[in-house]
C-alpha cells in the first residue's frame, strides 16, 4: 500500500465532506418549522422575544451567512448552541455518548458473538436441521422491525412478568454490586431487541461468505491432507471467509455512535438517537446539524478504514 | 383571600425516598426565564420559587410572600397602579446566602432586559419594580392594573439569585453557569441535569416550610412516549407521576385497571375550538389572503354561522373521542368559575340547521351543496395532524353533508401549522382556509389577555408578519371598547361581567365554536398525594408532594 494512495484517499475525504455539509445545511434550512414556534403561538409571550431570539441567534441572516458561519465555527472546534438547551452543542452530545457507547456497543457486540458462531455451523452443514432453524430465524429477524420486538418485550418482561423495568435510566441511584445488578437488567431488553435485528442480517452474511470458501479447490487440498476437520475450518476457511465480514462489521460501526433513534425513544435510552429525534422534533437545528454531520464524518472515516482493512487482510488487492 | 387548609400530613422533613416522575418531554434548560415549554418550567420549579403560586380553584396561594396582597391591609393600591408585596424573612438561597428583596428587583431587572432575551420578558417589560425594604418589594404599573398577579407569580415569577445571575444580565445571559445548575430557594437541591434526559436533585434540609419536602430526593426522567409514560405509572408502577397524558381515554380506562396508579384530571383555560374565517382566504389583495380588506363571501352570513354551529356534534366528540379529557362546551372561557357564562347553550340538530339556511335563501343545487346567488356552501376545514382532530373532522364533515354544506378536511403536520414561519402558507396564524381547528390556551387564571385574540388591532396581517394574535380577524368596536374598559375596571364583580360578556359576544356572534374544554391530565401512582392545578406548573406546590403510608 503505498503512502500515496493513503494520502489521495485522506484528501478526497474534505470535498465530500464539505459536500455532505452543504446538503445537510440546505435540507434543513428549507425544512419547515422554526425553534421559536412554541414561543410565537404562546399569547404570554410577546412577538418581540422571539424576534428578539431569532435575530440573537442569528435565524434572520440568509442561508449561505448561517453555513458560512456555521463551517468557520466547526473549524475553530465550535459545534454551534442549541437553541433549546442554550447550551453548547458538543457538551450535550458528549453527555449522551457514554450510554449510547455502552448500550449499541453492547448490542453490536452480542450480535457479532452471535451471527459468527451460527453462521459459521449453518455453513458447514448447510440445508440441515440447524441450518434450517438458523435461516428462518433469521429471517424472521430481521423482517420484524425493533418497535415491534421491543413493545413484544415490554409486555411480556415489564406488564406481565413483572421482572425488567421499562424506562432506562443513566444515572441509577445504587452502588457496588447492586448497581451492576440494575444496569444489566435495564440493558436487557434494548440491547436484546437492536442485537438481535442486526446479528440476524450478519449471519446470512456470515453463511454465505463462508459457503462461498468452502467450496474452493485449497479447502478440499487441506482435506485430503489430512488435517482435522475443525482445524480445516478454523484455520484455512474462516480466516479467508471473514475479510468480506469484517469490512461489512467496519461501515457498521458509525451506528454504534449514531445510536438507534427508534430502539432508544421505545426503552428511553437517552442516548445520541433519541437527542437526535427530540432536537429533530423541537427543530433545534445547531444540534441536528451537529450530530448529523459527526454521523457522516464518521461514515466516511470507516469506510476509508474498511478500505485499508480489506488491503491489509487481503494481500492480493493491491493500491496505488 | 381565604386560603384552603392544607391536606399535608407528614410530620418531619424527609424519610421519603426516592420520587421518580417522568416527563415525555424531558426539561431541555433549568433556567426559568428561558423556558421554551412548560417542561422547562416544571423543571426548575423543583429549585426555584416564585413569591405566590395558583392553586386549582385559581386562588393565589403565597410560597415566597408572607401574604397575598389585598385591599384591606393597603398592599393593594386603591386606584390599581401598585401591589406591594412582603417577603418572607429567613429564606436562604441553596448556597446559604440570603434571600432578600435585592433578589426580587434583581429578578425584573433580568427578564425586562430585551437583551437577555428572557421568555418572560412580556410579565416584567412594562412594570417597574422598587425595594422598600429589605423584605418589601412593590410593583407599579403605568395605568390602573386589575389583573395584578402576572410579575413574579407562578409559571413566570420564579425568583433567581442576584448574587449568581448579577454579572450574566444581558447579552452575556447565555454564559451564565448557574443556568445548567441552578441555585434556588426551593425544596430540592440540584444534583445533576441532562438536557432532555434527567434532572436529578437532593432534600433542602434548610427549606422553608416546617416538615418539608417529604421525599429524600427526586428523579425527573425525560423522553419517549405518552401511551408508555401513563403504562410506566399506572400498569407496572415504576414510576410515581406521569406529566401531560395525551393519550385517548379509552386507554388509559384499560391501563387504570392495572390498580397500580389513578388519572388525575384537572379543569384549566385549554379550548379546543373551531375558527370562521371572517376574510377571504381565496382572493389575494396586496400579497396576502384572508386579508383585512376582504369579507368572507358565505361565512359573513350570521345565518350560515350559526347553522355551522348546529352541525358540530359536541356530545359526540366528547362520548367517543376525548372521553374524561374533553368536556363538551358553548363557552370559550369556561374557567374558572367565576368567568364562566351561565347564559351560553349549544345543540346539535340537522334539521334547524338544514332549516336555518332554507329561510336565508340558501338552496340545494343539483349536487346536494347549498348555494345562493351562485355562493356555495363549500369550505375547506384545517387542522394539525393529529388523531383526535382528525376524527372530529369527519364528525363534522358528515353532519354538514346531511344538511348541504360541503366540507373539504385538510390536515397540516403540527410543526408547521403551529410555526411562525412567515413562507409557509399552512401555519395557523396565516388562516388561508374558511375553518381550522386547534387548541388555545389561557395560561392564567384570568382572561383578560386571552380575549386579546378578538380584538381588532390584534388581527393577524402580513403588515404584523402574521403575529397578531386575532386570527378570525374578526372586528367589533364594541368588543374593543369592553375590553379596554376591562383592562383597567377595579371593581372585580364589574370587570368579571365585563369579561364574561366578551366570551358570550365571540360565542352568540360564532366567531369560534368551542368544542371541547380540555382539561390537564396527569397519571399518579396510587400511593402519591399531589394535588394538580391547571393554572400553574405540574410541580407548582412540588414541596406538598407525598406518598400516603
Amino acid at each position: 500500500m503505498s503512502r500515496q494512495y493513503l494520502i489521495r484517499r485522506l484528501l478526497i475525504m474534505i470535498p465530500s465532506l464539505l459536500g455532505i455539509s452543504l446538503i445537510l445545511f440546505s435540507v434543513l434550512a428549507l425544512a419547515p418549522g422554526d425553534p421559536f414556534g412554541e414561543l410565537a403561538s404562546n399569547p404570554a409571550i410577546p412577538p418581540e422575544v422571539a424576534a428578539a431570539l431569532r435575530a440573537k441567534f442569528g435565524l434572520d441572516d440568509p442561508v449561505w451567512t448561517r453555513y458560512l458561519h456555521w463551517i468557520n465555527a466547526m473549524f475553530h472546534g465550535d459545534w454551534g448552541f442549541s437553541f433549546n438547551s442554550r447550551m453548547d452543542v458538543d457538551t450535550l452530545i458528549m453527555q449522551r455518548l457514554p450510554t449510547t457507547l455502552i448500550v449499541i456497543g453492547a448490542a453490536q457486540f452480542l450480535a457479532i458473538v452471535v451471527a459468527l458462531p451460527v453462521g459459521v455451523l449453518a455453513a458447514t452443514k448447510p440445508y440441515s436441521v440447524f441450518d434450517q432453524v438458523a435461516n428462518t430465524l433469521a429471517f424472521m429477524g430481521f423482517s420484524l422491525p425493533t418497535f415491534f420486538t421491543g413493545l413484544l418485550l415490554i409486555l411480556l418482561f415489564s406488564v406481565k412478568l413483572e421482572w425488567l423495568p421499562i424506562v432506562y435510566r443513566a444515572d441509577l441511584n445504587a452502588t457496588g454490586a447492586q448497581w451492576y445488578w440494575e444496569q444489566f437488567k435495564q440493558m436487557i431488553m434494548p440491547v436484546t431487541v437492536l442485537g438481535l435485528f442486526q446479528g440476524a442480517s450478519l449471519v446470512r452474511y456470515v453463511r454465505s461468505a463462508v459457503l462461498d470458501v468452502i467450496k474452493l479447490d485449497y479447502v478440499t487440498t487441506a482435506r485430503s491432507k489430512g488435517i482435522g476437520e475443525r482445524a480445516v475450518i478454523m484455520k484455512h476457511v474462516v480466516r479467508t471467509a471473514l475479510i468480506p465480514v469484517v469490512t461489512l462489521v467496519a461501515l457498521q460501526l458509525p451506528i454504534v455512535f449514531g445510536g438507534a433513534i427508534v430502539t432508544e425513544q421505545i426503552f428511553r435510552v437517552p442516548g445520541i438517537g433519541s437527542l437526535l429525534i427530540a432536537s429533530m422534533l423541537s427543530n433545534d437545528t445547531p444540534v441536528v446539524m451537529a450530530v448529523t454531520f459527526v454521523i457522516s464524518i464518521l461514515v466516511v472515516l470507516f469506510n476509508f478504514i474498511a478500505d485499508i482493512l480489506y488491503g491489509w487482510l487481503d494481500p492480493r488487492i493491491a493500491y496505488r | 383571600m381565604a386560603q384552603p387548609k392544607s391536606m399535608y400530613k407528614p410530620t418531619k422533613r424527609g424519610g421519603g425516598g426516592l420520587l421518580k416522575v417522568l416527563w415525555w418531554q424531558g426539561a431541555t434548560l433549568l433556567n426559568p426565564h428561558f423556558a421554551v415549554g412548560t417542561k422547562d418550567q416544571d423543571g426548575s420549579r423543583f429549585f426555584y420559587e416564585p413569591l405566590a403560586s395558583w392553586d386549582a380553584d385559581g386562588n393565589l396561594k403565597p410560597v415566597l410572600a408572607v401574604s397575598i396582597p389585598g385591599r384591606e391591609d393597603g398592599t393593594l393600591a386603591p386606584d390599581g397602579k401598585s401591589v406591594t408585596w412582603k417577603l418572607k424573612q429567613g429564606v436562604t438561597w441553596h448556597d446559604g446566602k440570603p434571600f432578600t428583596a435585592d433578589d426580587v428587583v434583581f429578578t425584573w431587572e433580568y427578564a425586562k432586559n430585551p437583551a437577555t432575551a428572557a421568555t418572560t420578558n412580556g410579565t416584567y417589560k412594562d412594570v417597574k419594580v422598587e425595594k422598600v425594604d429589605q423584605y418589601t418589594v412593590k410593583v407599579m404599573f403605568e395605568k390602573p392594573t386589575p389583573f395584578w398577579a402576572d410579575a413574579f407569580v407562578s409559571t413566570r415569577g420564579m425568583i433567581i439569585p442576584k448574587h449568581l445571575f448579577a454579572d450574566y444580565s444581558g447579552d452575556k445571559s447565555r454564559d451564565a453557569p448557574t443556568n445548567l445548575k441552578p441555585i434556588g430557594t426551593g425544596p430540592y437541591k440540584f444534583k445533576d441535569f441532562k438536557p432532555g434526559d434527567m434532572v436529578s436533585g437532593d432534600i433542602n434540609m434548610n427549606y422553608h416550610m416546617d416538615n418539608r419536602p417529604y421525599f429524600d430526593s427526586f428523579e425527573m426522567k425525560g423522553g419517549g412516549d405518552a401511551v408508555s409514560a401513563a403504562r410506566a405509572v399506572l400498569q407496572t408502577g415504576e414510576f410515581d407521576f406521569a406529566w401531560n397524558m395525551q393519550v385517548e381515554d379509552e386507554i388509559l380506562l384499560r391501563l387504570e385497571k392495572g390498580g397500580k396508579g389513578r388519572v388525575s384530571i384537572s379543569p384549566g383555560g385549554n379550548i379546543e375550538h373551531i375558527q370562521l374565517n371572517t376574510t377571504d382566504p381565496s382572493v389575494e389583495v396586496d400579497g396576502e389572503r384572508s386579508s383585512l380588506k376582504t369579507k368572507h363571501p358565505t361565512l359573513s352570513d350570521p345565518a350560515v354561522r350559526e347553522a355551522l354551529s348546529m352541525l358540530v356534534d359536541k356530545a359526540s366528540v366528547e362520548k367517543f373521542i376525548y372521553g374524561r379529557t374533553g368536556n363538551a362546551t358553548a363557552n370559550f372561557v369556561n374557567n374558572p368559575e367565576k368567568f364562566r357564562s351561565k347564559t351560553t347553550k349549544y345543540e346539535f340538530n340537522v334539521d334547524k340547521a338544514a332549516d336555518l339556511l332554507e329561510k336565508a335563501g340558501w338552496k340545494k343545487g343539483s349536487d346536494g351543496i347549498r348555494e345562493k346567488g351562485g355562493k356555495k356552501l363549500k369550505f375547506v376545514f384545517q387542522t394539525s395532524i393529529n388523531q383526535p382532530r382528525q376524527k372530529t373532522q369527519a364528525i363534522v364533515k358528515q353532519a354538514c353533508q346531511k344538511a348541504g354544506i360541503d366540507i373539504e378536511v385538510k390536515a397540516v403536520t403540527a410543526s408547521v401549522f403551529f410555526s411562525s414561519d412567515v413562507a409557509n402558507p399552512d401555519t395557523y396564524t396565516k388562516f388561508y382556509c374558511d375553518l381550522q381547528m386547534y387548541t388555545t390556551t389561557m395560561t392564567q387564571p384570568d382572561p383578560e389577555v386571552f380575549m386579546l385574540q378578538f380584538r381588532s388591532d390584534e388581527a393577524a396581517t402580513k403588515e404584523n408578519k402574521w403575529q397578531g394574535r386575532n386570527i378570525t380577524r374578526w372586528r367589533n368596536q364594541e368588543y374593543d371598547d369592553i375590553h379596554k374598559a376591562a383592562t383597567v375596571e377595579i371593581d372585580p364583580v364589574k370587570r368579571a361581567a365585563m369579561l364574561i360578556k366578551l366570551n358570550e359576544m365571540v360565542v352568540n356572534d360564532f366567531v369560534v365554536i368551542a368544542v371541547v374544554a380540555r382539561p390537564a391530565v396527569q397519571a399518579l401512582s396510587n400511593k402519591l398525594v399531589a394535588q394538580m392545578s391547571g393554572w400553574d406548573n405540574n410541580t407548582w406546590d412540588i414541596q406538598d408532594w407525598y406518598k400516603e403510608a
